[in-house]
């Protein structure tokens, strides 16, 4: 059942402020680990550390350049999820309003039943 | 309405309504009384609302539109408490069978009204996919009709 993406994982992963400021430089385009770590003054294996939790929370993903792995957004995965879920919570949100309109026309005799 | 993820693994969605539990759970296991509200947009029928509500009995849902376009959800009953609990088990063909869905829903007491909860199998990124395509394919009534089958 898995896509990469998890909600959960996500959120933990977004908790952290080095992490977030990670996902903004990303967000202007992909970045090398060590294009990465240049202005967080951090090492590069403990950047590595961090986009290793990024990639894991299906937030970025890598391509092959030759020796370097760069990294980018991986945005299909949420926009897929919120997509989907906005269409469900529509859908059923139409069915029960619906409902509603049903059981208002029920009532009287269910009332009929109890007594 | 709620409509929250469990995880990556369950939606959990909630719903008050001014009506007893007794009346909730009729309208959810009765077959007349789905085939009025379990319908997509405006123009789809449920020509066929086949519901045995009883541990092992089956249902079948089917739902066409003025153009003819039409599609269906099968599934079991698993346990049944009336008028408070409903499991079953349920998929999409889309034609092919999607994944089964597991579904527990609950009517409890709220006020004079009830508080339903259902909780529902997310389903995998592969059938999201092929329910929103099928969406932008056949329009957004179609992938509705879909979404609410899964209820």
């Amino acid at each position: 059942m898995s896509s990469g993406f998890s909600l959960n994982t996500s959120f933990a992963a977004l908790a952290d402020p080095t992490r977030r400021a990670i996902l903004s430089r990303l967000a202007r385009g992909e970045a090398t680990v060590m294009e990465l770590a240049k202005p967080f003054e951090m090492t590069q294996p403990a950047i590595s550390q961090h986009l290793k939790v990024l990639e894991e929370a299906g937030l970025i993903v890598q391509r092959v350049d030759g020796a370097k792995r760069p990294r980018r957004l991986a945005t299909a995965g949420i926009d897929a999820m919120d997509q989907w879920l906005a269409m469900l919570r529509k859908a059923l949100e139409k069915n029960y309003d619906r409902l509603d309109e049903v059981l208002a026309a029920m009532e009287p005799n269910i009332r009929r039943k109890k007594q | 309405m709620t409509l929250k993820t469990e995880g990556d693994t369950h939606i959990v969605v909630t719903r008050h309504f001014a009506a007893p539990p007794e009346a909730v759970y009729r309208a959810h296991t009765d077959p007349k009384i789905i085939q009025q509200w379990l319908l997509g947009p405006e123009g789809w029928t449920m020509p066929v609302c086949i519901n045995e509500a009883r541990p092992g009995g089956k249902f079948r849902y089917e739902w066409t539109n003025a153009k003819g376009a039409g599609f269906h959800i099968t599934g079991e009953f698993v346990e049944l408490q009336p008028p408070r609990r409903i499991v079953h088990i349920e998929r999409m063909h889309l034609p092919d069978p999607t994944p089964d869905n597991h579904v527990e829903t609950r009517f409890d007491p709220d006020g004079t009204g009830t508080l339903m909860t259902i909780r529902m199998t997310l389903p995998d990124a592969k059938t999201r996919a092929a329910m929103l395509a099928t969406g932008m394919e056949h329009g957004m009534e179609a992938s509705y009709v879909r979404l609410e089958s899964m209820i």
